[in-house]
């Protein structure tokens, strides 16, 4: 079991070291280079003045000097500097973690239970027209683009009927305890969350239909059905349980897609999420603030893979049992 | 203490007439001004820190113009008036200026602003701002008492009192910035410590940035608002919405016409294309006069007699914007009439060409033109009708796109490219924002929004040399213009238009910011109507 532990993470590191390299070199095939975006934000700027930019970040030096600096730093924990912004990587992104996460996790929450039950709905009479409502819906939330459902959201709610803010994750002006800060991100926190987890909702709901059919036709079904189980525990505990590790693994695969998915979300609705942050700083040609993003990401990819690991052995002894 | 020579009459009137100016000052109505109040100003800028001596540019001017003081403030035209100095006044030589400071300013920690931390502060400005030619000619600031400022210039830089000005050479405290460290890249530059009508409390990158009313500020009474908030959004649409919503009552540096046509139509904003003199942007159609066509003058002038600039500015901005023709924008002091315009004809365009050997009879002329990216209507809209437009005349185009700024900008910098849309600002003088794109001396490979044209003209970089130190204004008008007159014959650029950028405000607003400098002007006389 230790070992097990000791290897995963074992890999966990050479694929986080594999990606801070990849991605040094990979930022480096885009043309251009930070002095010029600094330069382009200053409405022009000296040869000095450019000289002075890539000497002070070091982007004069030959790029395996770079690369091995950069690597240096960052197994000691260090990210460096933001180019564009002028402060630690690490603050940046921090400060950034928080409102991603918690756009993820509720997208992400709403989408299972809401899709789950959904799915299970829709399984109990395959052919009704609950079970074609949810098929159609399933169909267009997962074909239509993120963006797009976003943008007409903010048609929608931002302008037709002005129900909810389009933007920010905060209303500056509004001043007030913390129960009022609390409602106030949960306000704003409705739009993004919504148009992420329809995809996924789209998604779980399909998967736990087609699974609930398929554990439905199994053996111990029958047999419950046959020694008198009533029909809500047959679907409830026998069926549901069985049903929802596919899903799981789905979910917890899908945790890297749907932060990417996030980086359209928060950009649509300028919530102030690492994707934004990824967004501009990859406009801005901020290599660190980038390479950071992208190994906090796969730190958070690694993390909820052992944790999907480990639900699934909660949800299914076997699993647990093996070794 | 060096002797300060006798000054001349003129300038002394110069600084009265100014001080005269501010009793009235711009645009105050009748009405009594309101105290008190939160002013949402909606942005798409992203500024990197709020330092303006040693970052230049919209992002920053607009914040920084609210933190810091600066010596001199411009109102709706090109007359200088007192801020932070009360007044100043030339040496007859024109080579010393000297500059009385207001007494007890403060900055935003209660300290005292003398001479010395403005001293100080237009050393940085000289030493770290982009705009290295705004103090060039500076040879000493000296503060020989706490009151008094003195610039000696080693020729006359009448440009001078316009760099004085707004975001260009803000006053900051050298008790907090003199620490030692690299004044680039200091901390302190996120949340510095200021001089001007508001206080810096939140900087949020890419959120927002929550400026507070300094209780203390100079001007009796000012500013009349308590907070200002700018709220960063992704892009003009949602900025608009917000505007629309109530969520913001202020949006300037707005170019979409699309958007300001929709705001105008609604009627519940007023709208304006006022306050953009300064900044003096202009949208362009650049030559690299080195690619083997369009080192042809011919070619160049068949080019720009083959677009219609009525086209542009009626039919793809709905006539928000004004036609451009020279290097600076008709707000400009120097604007001028005696210029080659090269209006719309396609005979003489088709002629033209025939006379540099393409068209028919001989072959056809194939070019690229590059654009901005992210700048649907100025730049990319254009580009396709260049396109369009050119091949009426015979010439083939390919319209290449930059997946982002920075991918258009190696380009144009490294010389790879035929022709390009570019938009580049004048900033208040031609010294500051004009020259740079036409002296043979700063073709500099690498630099963008060099004289990446690589366009060279002896008599053109004489002129314009002359023009920067000449002190008369009437005479460095006629410079300027001859030079002007000189480089539309040569046409390393084809001017196309004046980018529209407006300024949107709810009725609430009051005294909204059209001085030359606009947004980027302080705001202290700013009020919101309960």
């Amino acid at each position: 079991m230790y070992r097990r532990i000791l290897r995963q993470l074992l890999y966990a590191a050479a694929l986080i070291l594999a990606v801070l390299v990849l991605n040094f070199l990979l930022i480096q095939l885009a043309p251009g280079d930070p002095a010029e975006v600094i330069a382009g934000e200053m409405g022009g700027a000296s040869a000095e003045v450019m000289a002075a930019i890539r000497q002070q970040y070091g982007l004069d030096k030959p790029l395996p000097t770079q690369l091995a600096l950069y690597l240096g730093r960052a197994l000691q924990g260090d990210l460096g500097m933001s180019y564009f912004y002028n402060r630690p990587v690490v603050d940046l992104i921090l400060s950034r973690l928080g409102p991603t996460l918690l756009l993820v996790a509720t997208a992400l929450g709403f989408a299972m239970i809401l899709g789950t039950r959904l799915g299970m709905l829709a399984s109990r009479n395959p052919r009704g027209i609950a079970s074609a409502l949810v098929t159609v819906l399933s169909l267009v939330g997962y074909s239509a683009p993120v963006f797009w459902t976003g943008l007409m959201l903010v048609i929608l709610f931002g302008a037709t009927i002005p129900l909810f803010p389009i933007a920010g994750m905060i209303d500056v002006v509004k001043q007030g305890g913390p129960l009022v800060r609390a409602l106030d991100i949960a306000h704003h926190l409705v739009l993004p969350a919504l148009t992420l987890g329809l995809v996924y909702l789209a998604q779980y709901s399909r998967l736990t239909r087609a699974s609930m059919l398929e554990v439905l036709g199994a053996d111990y079904i029958r047999t419950a059905r046959a020694k008198g189980v009533g029909e809500r525990q047959v679907f409830g505990r026998h069926a549901f349980r069985n049903a929802l590790l596919p899903v799981v693994t789905v979910a917890g695969m899908q945790f890297g897609a749907i932060i990417s998915g996030a980086v359209l979300v928060e950009t649509v609705f300028s919530w102030p999420g690492l994707g934004t942050l990824a967004f501009q700083s990859i406009l801005a040609r901020d290599y660190p603030t980038v390479l950071g993003i992208l190994f906090f990401s796969t730190l958070i990819v690694i993390i909820a893979n052992l944790l999907t690991d480990f639900v699934s052995r909660l949800l299914d002894p076997r699993l647990a049992g093996g070794r | 203490m060096t002797p300060i020579p006798a000054f001349s009459r003129r300038f002394l009137l110069a600084g009265a007439v100014a001080l005269t100016a501010l009793g009235t000052a711009p645009s105050l109505s009748a009405q009594e001004a309101q105290t008190g109040g939160t002013l949402v100003v909606a942005s798409v800028q992203k500024p990197r820190h709020l330092n303006a001596a040693v970052q230049s540019g919209i992002a920053t001017g607009v914040p920084a113009a609210q933190i810091f003081a600066t010596l001199l403030r411009y109102g709706e035209d090109f007359e200088p008036q007192p801020y932070l100095a009360e007044s100043w006044e030339f040496s007859d030589d024109s080579k010393v200026l000297t500059l009385t400071l207001r007494s007890g300013a403060t900055f935003h920690d209660g300290q005292p602003i003398t001479a010395e931390d403005v001293v100080w502060s237009l050393g940085v400005v000289k030493e770290n701002h982009p705009f290295s030619s705004m103090l060039e000619p500076v040879e000493a600031f000296e503060a020989p008492d706490p009151q008094t400022v003195v610039i000696r210039m080693k020729q006359p830089h009448p440009a001078i009192l316009l760099v004085l000005s707004s975001a260009l050479t803000p006053i900051l405290p050298k008790h907090v910035f003199d620490d030692g460290q690299d004044i680039k890249s200091n901390p302190k530059n996120n949340l510095p410590v200021g001089s001007g009508p508001f206080k810096v409390t939140a900087f949020e990158p890419g959120q927002h940035i929550i400026l507070e009313r300094h209780d203390g500020f100079f001007l009796e009474g000012r500013p009349y608002l308590d907070r200002i908030v700018i709220r960063q959004y992704q892009d003009a649409n949602s900025g608009v919405l917000a505007l629309e919503s109530g969520e913001a009552q202020l949006f300037p540096l707005l170019d979409s016409t699309r958007l300001i046509r929709r705001l105008e139509k609604s009627g519940a904003m007023t709208v304006t294309d006022q306050g953009y003199a300064g900044i003096g942007p202009v949208n362009w159609l650049a030559f690299n006069t080195k690619s083997p066509a369009l080192s042809d003058v011919r070619v160049r002038q068949a080019v720009a007699h083959a677009i219609d600039r009525d086209f542009v500015t009626k039919a793809l901005h709905s006539g928000l914007s004004k036609p451009a023709v020279e290097p600076v924008v008709q707000g400009s002091p120097f604007y001028t009439e005696e210029v080659e315009r090269y209006d719309f004809d396609l005979d003489k365009a088709k002629a033209l060409l025939a006379e540099a050997g393409f068209g028919e009879g001989g072959e056809t002329l194939k070019l690229r033109i590059d654009y901005i990216p992210d700048n649907e209507e100025q730049q990319r809209a254009i580009a396709e009708y260049v396109k369009a437009a050119l091949a009426k005349a015979g010439v083939e185009v390919t319209v290449r796109a930059s997946p982002d700024f920075p991918t258009w900008a190696q380009r144009v910098a490294s010389y790879d490219f035929d022709m390009t849309m570019d938009q580049v600002f004048n900033w208040g003088d031609p010294v500051i924002g004009v020259n740079r794109t036409y002296l043979c001396s700063n073709i500099r490979e690498g630099i963008i929004w060099s004289n990446t044209q690589q366009y060279c003209n002896e008599d053109v970089d004489k002129l314009l040399n002359e023009a920067g130190v000449e002190p008369d204004l009437a005479r460095r008008k006629e410079l300027y213009a001859q030079a002007f007159k000189q480089i539309t014959t040569d046409i390393p650029i084809h001017f196309i238009n004046e980018v529209p950028y407006h300024t949107v405000w709810s009725q609430a607003v009051q005294n909204p910011p059209v001085s030359i400098w606009g947004a980027m002007g302080p705001m202290d006389e700013v009020w919101l109507k309960q």
